[in-house]
């Protein structure tokens, strides 16, 4: 199956679970309570949050969640249509307008239990995921009046609540299956599978290469977007479901797959992630002061580096910071180095605003706190001074051409625009390729041109018998809500296979 | 959380860390490095596996003491924990038949070099140690390496041990005296700059461990970036080996020294909270 159909399917199962909580006699009495002219009528509620000149000088969080109140008028917005277009756009199929009916109703511990089901990383997607071009851009809300309802901001909210009462409630304990299961990287896709895995019965380890678990979520999304609270619960959360985390682990060095195997793994998912930065190969990338966008947040994030000295590692400053790119990660970087004090931070982007692949909130939240954007802007090399410390970059200005295979025009060199502009802090955020330590340690593995891991994106399968991936090992470079759909697809297989043996009919 | 077996200062500065690693131990091959860090506020370093002991599942690494991390290290105490003690990382150093081979090392690299000449002793081939020391009283593992090494050469700068020159001039007159296939240099970024280019007018194969700063160890953060035969390589998970005649070493030492202000500001810190 290919990617793009794996990703449109919903399973009968799903469509008839769903239809069976719309014809629920609540949800019929909740329709009825509400006149749908009402509904449309009120607008949605903003996300409360820190002042920019205030937050664009420390590390707490941008948002500040709604309140219970808000939560409910903006579920009550929601028309609970008959064939809802969110579940759809959602990667791990989230029932949502039952979760969402459910804040309406004021049940919000149910309405947190009803996306756990589908999601074991609520309040991670609730803050991070695109949802302007996932489940809230299919809302028929949002065809009919022009804005979605605010189906991320009221994730957060149900999984912020959840947590604030005390954390998700344990399921009975299953059978156990008596399978050992490995995981490889305690990132996105790993913890979730993880986590669906332990609630089937199987015993599961997670083997991370860091020393804290999280992957992306730890090292390179900041504080500010995702306290690292959210996270130290969701992994305890993991534990009291049984599964054993093996920090400092790296999978391919410490042991290979095939040492996991002999140990008596029965079956692998491997999501050790897009762990290794790209560089644009222009002189001077090696100057000092020039960062790849993971080691700069790792410094910050995993390390603390903006509490050096208390935490022992260091970063620069940086007076003038230029960060190269227009994705996430580049939002995420600049507005750390405003956060870390630069008088200037620039985002330099070789296309134009609407190419940007930034979700539209970072972007903004970066443009409030006092960002520059220059578009259509390309470095093309670093001048560094007589300790070799980056100094300038020399830039050239860049046109919109003919569309290129992504669907986005291509930037073209304007000729004679080259112009130098004076940086001391570079950070390069132009993405990242797969990291090959588990590649090169695991003979057999089929591997793609990119480096990716080949699934069959029905089972994510690998080439190997037992083996599975997802997330950017497979992916090349994806989002976190991504991966975790391929956790949940990866999870289902392997589940089959654990129960039905290596030779059973639905495994690959 | 990985459990000190001993820490001993083995000369003034320079100290072993022996620490309980069952799979490092099982899996770690000559040339390997392991990512340490201290304290649960530390830094993540880099350091060369000097031994191992399979059997009782330990590592040992030897390190100097200069700044805060490195001085933390050598506070430790048998029984004590380290958050982490993570590889084995980097590429094996290819210790295959070749003939004669100079094994060079200084400082930490004196203990570094000594599962190297082991293993090049063992495929057959005749191993040369040579080790640099700035004064007799930092001499360790003698016994060690000579037990290894068809000759054994101290190059020092007190005369005691016959020679008063750095370590390139008695590289030169080794080279003099017999045909070498290979060098292999471990310690700091000078000593090795110094014996590549020591060897490259006879062009003889110099291979270096290079120890750029690093983070993660495992490819994520390319940190620890050099340029070899003009190309970027990861220190991490390329090398730390590589050909010394083509390394770009200004760029290194450059590199190196990226945060020596903040270095010096982190010890300060350090030494007012531990010793007010």
């Amino acid at each position: 199956m290919s990617e793009q159909e794996a990703k449109d399917r919903i399973s009968p199962s799903l469509a008839a679970a769903v239809l069976a909580e719309f014809e629920k006699d609540w949800r019929k009495e909740l329709r009825r309570a509400v006149p749908v002219k009402e509904r449309l009528k009120t607008g949605r509620r903003p996300m409360p949050q820190r002042a920019a000149d205030e937050r664009n000088k420390d590390f707490s969080e941008v948002n500040q969640g709604l309140s219970a109140e808000e939560a409910v008028a903006e579920a009550r917005r929601c028309l609970d249509c008959a064939k809802p277009g969110c579940i759809a756009g959602c990667p791990v199929r989230i029932d949502i307008p039952t979760f969402v009916k459910l804040v309406e109703k004021g049940e919000f511990a149910a309405a947190a239990a009803k996306v756990r089901e589908a999601n074991s990383l609520p309040a991670v997607c609730g803050r991070v995921c695109p949802q302007e071009t996932q489940c809230e851009e299919k809302c028929h809300l949002r065809k009919a009046t022009g804005v979605a309802v605010g189906i991320g901001n009221l994730e957060r909210f149900v999984s912020d609540y959840e947590r604030r009462e005390g954390g998700a409630v344990v399921p009975p304990p299953p059978a156990p299956t008596g399978r050992r299961v490995a995981v490889v990287g305690a990132g996105p896709s790993g913890l979730t599978v993880a986590g669906e895995l332990a609630r089937l019965g199987h015993k599961v380890t997670i083997f991370e290469a860091l020393h804290d678990a999280g992957g992306v979520l730890v090292y390179g999304i900041p504080e500010f977007r995702l306290p690292k609270a959210i996270l130290v619960a969701e992994v305890a959360y993991l534990e009291r479901l049984g599964v054993e985390f093996r920090l400092n682990f790296i999978v391919g060095k410490t042991a290979t797959i095939d040492d996991l195997r002999t140990e008596g793994y029965e079956a692998f998912f491997i999501g050790s992630g897009a762990g290794l930065p790209n560089f644009m190969k222009i002189p001077g990338e090696n100057l000092v002061g020039v960062y790849s966008a993971n080691e700069y947040l790792t410094r910050v994030n995993l390390m603390r580096a903006y509490d050096f000295p208390r935490y022992d590692t260091p970063v620069f400053p940086g007076r003038r910071a230029a960060v190269i790119g227009g994705g996430n990660v580049a939002m995420d970087s600049v507005r750390t180095a405003k956060r870390l004090g630069a008088e200037r931070a620039l985002i330099i982007y070789r296309r134009s605003r609407t190419e940007m692949p930034a979700r539209v909130e970072e972007v903004h939240h970066a443009e409030e706190e006092g960002v520059e954007f220059h578009f259509l802007t390309v470095p093309t090399r670093y001048i560094g001074d007589e300790h070799g410390r980056v100094k300038a970059m020399e830039c050239l200005r860049m046109e919109l051409g003919e569309p290129d295979a992504s669907g986005r025009r291509r930037p073209v060199p304007v000729a004679g625009s080259e112009f130098t502009a004076e940086v001391d802090l570079v950070v390069v955020a132009i993405g990242q390729s797969p990291n090959p330590l588990i590649p090169q340690t695991t003979p057999g593995l089929s591997v793609g041109k990119w480096g990716t891991i080949d699934v069959d994106w029905a089972t994510m399968a690998t080439s190997l018998p037992g083996v599975y991936a997802g997330g950017d090992i497979a992916r090349g470079g994806a989002t976190v809500i991504l991966a975790m759909g391929d956790a949940r697809t990866a999870a289902a297989t392997m589940d089959r296979r654990l129960r039905e043996g290596p030779d059973g009919p639905s495994t690959r | 959380m990985p459990r000190v077996i001993r820490r001993e200062r083995l000369v003034p500065n320079i100290h072993l860390l022996e620490v309980e690693a069952p799979e490092i131990a099982r899996k770690c091959r000559p040339g390997q490095f392991v990512i340490v860090m201290p304290d649960e506020r530390g830094e993540r370093i880099p350091l060369t596996i000097a031994d191992w002991d399979r059997e009782r599942g330990t590592v040992v690494s030897v390190f100097m003491a200069v700044g805060t991390t490195t001085r933390k290290l050598a506070l430790l105490k048998a029984g004590d924990r380290v958050p982490i003690f993570a590889g084995p990382l980097g590429l094996a150093s290819d210790t295959g038949r070749v003939g004669t081979v100079l094994c060079a090392g200084g400082c930490f690299g004196i203990a570094a070099i000594h599962p190297l000449a082991r293993a090049y002793k063992a495929a057959g081939n005749r191993v040369i140690v040579l080790v640099d020391v700035k004064a007799d009283y930092l001499l360790y593992w003698r016994d060690r390496l000579e037990a290894v090494a068809d000759a054994f050469v101290v190059s020092s700068r007190d005369g005691l041990y016959g020679g008063t020159d750095y370590v390139p001039r008695s590289v030169r007159d080794i080279l003099e005296r017999e045909t070498v296939d290979r060098v292999v240099a471990v310690g700091c970024t000078y000593l090795m700059s110094s014996i590549a280019e020591a060897t490259r007018p006879a062009g003889i194969k110099t291979l270096v461990s290079l120890n750029p700063i690093m983070v993660d160890g495992t490819g994520m953060c390319g940190a620890c970036r050099v340029t070899v035969d003009g190309r970027t390589k990861f220190a991490c998970v390329d090398g730390p080996d590589f050909d010394g005649h083509l390394v770009d070493w200004a760029e290194l030492y450059a590199r190196r020294k990226s945060y020596f202000d903040d270095e010096v500001r982190s010890l300060c810190a350090w030494e007012e909270e531990r010793f007010p």
